[in-house]
C-alpha cells in the first residue's frame, strides 16, 4: 500500500484559528481542500508536509453567495461537484460550469474544490510518476534533482498548468481573495498563477485561498475547450478558456483567450485577441486567431500526446471556443475525446 | 511521528470509536481498523475508483480522503448495501446479469452506481457511463454493469425507494 509519510492532522473550525496554525510553521504546513492533488502528491513523496491544516470544518469557505449583477463569490472549499449543481452559476457563467464539468471524473468532483484546482499543482512527465522512476533519472529539477528533463540546458522547470478552471476564470477576469494572519488581499486569477513550474503560485505558504469572485456576465459569454486522451478523468494536454462580448452588429467588442496546459501558467493569447477585436467573426478571422494563439504555446514534451500534435490542435480548439459562443456552425473536426470542433 | 487519533466513525449506520494514526485515509481506517475489507485498495491515488464510498450520499475515494476530515460524517460501505441476507437490487442485478468478472472493481462501482440512482433512478446509458467514468473495470465488463444499474434503477423504482426527485445528472 502506498501510505501518506508520517504526518500531524489539524483541523481548525474557525478561519482564524487555520491561519494561526500555517503561520506558526509555514514551510512545514500544507493546506488541505478536497485532497485530490495534495494526497496522491504527498504519497508519492512529490510535495512533503509535517503538518496538514485541513479547511474541511470550515463551512463558511463553502457555497455561492452575492447578487449576480454586483458579482458572485465562490468559496474556496465549494466543491467542483456542488458548483455543477448550482443554478445561479449555470444560468449567469455556464462557461465556468463547462470546465469544472470537464474536470477530472464525477467521484472526484465530489472531493475536489474549486481552490484546489487553482492551486494544483503543475505536472510533468518526468514529475509524475513513483518515487523509484524519478530516483532512477535522478529525479528533476522541480523536485529533489537538479535538471530539468523536458530541456536538460534549460535553467527553469517547464512543468505545465493542469487546472481546467483557471484559463476560464482567468478569461472572465475572475479575482481570489488570499487570507493570512499578516491580513487579506485580492488578486486577479492572472496574477496568482506564474508561468514557473517550481514557483506556480503567488499565494505565500502562509496565505489561504479563501474566496474566488466573478464579475458580472454583463453581455459576456464564456466557455471552455479541454483536449485530453479520455473523455473523463485526465489532466489537460490542452485548455481553451475563451471570453466573448459581440456587439448587436456581429462585431466583436471584446474578448480574452487564456490557454491552458500549454506553460506553467494559463497564457493569455494577446495577437489572437487583436485579430478578432473590432472584426466580425467570419472564418478567415477565425483562422487567422487561431494561428496567433498558435504562436504563444511553447512546445515541449512534457505531458501526454506528441508535443506537435499538441500545438496542431490549438487553432481548432480556439477556434471552437469562439464557433460556440457565437452560434456559428461547427466545422467537424474532431478532437481526441470525440469533442467537434 | 504521527500522533494517535481517536474519532468516532459512522460506517453503515454504527458509531465506532477508533484509535488510528493521524497521517491514515479513510480506505485504512476502514479495511486496518475496522475490518471492513469490502471496499478495496487499488491504485492509491485516486486514478481507479475502486474504494469508492459514500459519505453524506456522495461517492469519494476513501483513499485519498483523510480519515480525520470523515469524522461525524456518514460514511456507506459496499458492507451496508445488504439488509441481512437479502441483497441490494443493485447487487442482485450485478449478479443475475454478470456485471462483475473479476469483481475487484465491483464494490467501488456499486457505491457509485448507488449515488446515482438515489437522484436519478431512470439514467440513460450515457448518464452511467457518465456517473461511473471514474470507476475503473479491468476485465473491461462495462456492457453488463451499464445495463445492470439501469435494471436496478427500475427495480428500485418499482420498490418505491429510488429517486428523491428527478434530478439530472451527468
Amino acid at each position: 500500500m502506498l501510505r501518506l509519510p508520517e504526518l500531524d492532522f489539524l483541523s481548525p473550525s474557525t478561519i482564524e484559528e487555520a491561519l494561526q496554525m500555517l503561520a506558526d510553521d509555514p514551510s512545514g504546513t500544507r493546506v488541505l481542500a478536497g485532497g485530490t492533488d495534495l494526497v496522491p502528491n504527498l504519497k508519492r513523496r512529490h510535495q512533503h508536509a509535517r503538518r496538514l491544516v485541513s479547511l474541511g470544518r470550515l463551512a463558511s469557505l463553502r457555497g455561492v453567495s452575492g447578487d449576480p449583477a454586483h458579482g458572485l463569490r465562490v468559496g474556496a472549499m465549494t466543491t467542483l461537484r456542488s458548483i455543477l449543481k448550482n443554478e445561479v452559476l449555470e444560468q449567469h457563467w455556464p462557461g465556468l460550469i463547462a470546465a469544472v464539468r470537464s474536470i477530472s471524473s464525477p467521484v472526484l468532483q465530489s472531493m475536489g474544490t474549486i481552490g484546489g484546482n487553482l492551486c494544483l499543482d503543475t505536472r510533468c512527465t518526468y514529475y509524475n510518476q513513483t518515487e523509484e522512476w524519478r530516483s532512477a533519472i535522478g529525479y528533476c529539477m522541480k523536485e529533489a534533482g537538479d535538471t530539468c528533463w523536458v530541456a536538460p540546458s534549460s535553467s527553469r522547470c517547464w512543468a505545465i498548468a493542469a487546472s481546467d478552471a483557471a484559463p476560464l476564470l482567468c478569461a472572465i477576469g475572475a479575482r481570489v481573495r488570499l487570507a493570512s494572519t499578516r491580513g487579506e488581499r485580492e488578486l486577479a486569477v492572472e496574477a496568482l498563477l506564474c508561468d514557473d513550474g517550481i514557483a506556480y503560485l503567488s499565494k505565500a505558504p502562509d496565505e489561504v485561498l479563501t474566496d474566488v469572485l466573478l464579475p458580472p456576465a454583463g453581455t459576456w459569454k464564456a466557455t471552455y475547450w479541454k483536449l485530453r486522451r479520455r473523455g473523463s478523468i485526465d489532466f489537460p494536454v490542452l485548455g481553451v478558456g475563451t471570453a466573448l462580448r459581440v456587439g448587436k452588429n456581429g462585431v466583436v467588442e471584446d474578448v480574452r483567450i487564456f490557454l491552458g496546459a500549454v506553460a506553467s501558467a494559463p497564457v493569455r493569447a494577446l495577437a489572437a485577441e487583436s485579430i478578432l477585436q473590432g472584426h466580425i467573426l467570419d472564418e478567415t478571422t477565425l483562422v487567422s486567431a487561431g494561428k496567433a494563439a498558435q504562436e504563444v504555446a511553447t512546445a515541449l514534451d512534457n505531458t501526454d500526446f506528441t508535443m506537435t500534435w499538441r500545438r496542431q490542435m490549438i487553432p481548432h480548439y480556439v477556434a471552437g471556443t469562439l464557433r460556440e459562443l457565437a452560434d456559428l456552425p461547427r466545422v467537424g473536426l474532431l478532437g481526441a475525446d470525440g469533442l467537434e470542433c | 511521528m504521527s500522533r494517535m487519533r481517536t474519532d468516532t466513525f459512522t460506517v453503515n449506520g454504527e458509531r465506532r470509536e477508533v484509535a488510528y494514526p493521524a497521517h491514515h485515509t479513510l480506505l485504512e481506517v476502514l479495511r486496518e481498523e475496522l475490518a471492513l475489507t469490502g471496499t478495496k485498495h487499488g491504485c492509491d491515488l485516486g486514478e481507479c475508483g475502486t474504494c469508492t464510498v459514500l459519505v453524506n450520499g456522495e461517492p469519494i475515494l476513501a483513499c485519498l480522503a483523510m480519515a480525520a476530515d470523515m469524522a461525524g460524517k456518514s460514511i456507506e460501505t459496499v458492507e451496508g448495501l445488504a439488509t441481512g441476507p437479502v441483497l441490494h437490487p443493485l447487487q442482485r442485478c450485478f449478479a443475475d446479469m454478470g456485471a462483475a468478472q473479476c469483481g475487484y472493481c465491483t464494490p467501488g462501482m456499486l457505491m457509485s452506481a448507488k449515488a446515482l440512482l438515489a437522484e436519478n433512478a431512470a439514467p440513460s446509458e450515457d448518464e452511467v457511463r457518465s456517473a461511473l467514468a471514474g470507476n475503473l473495470c479491468r476485465c473491461t465488463g462495462y456492457q453488463q454493469i451499464v445495463e445492470a444499474v439501469r435494471a436496478a434503477g427500475s427495480e428500485l423504482k418499482t420498490q418505491g425507494c429510488g429517486a428523491k426527485g428527478a434530478a439530472s445528472h451527468g
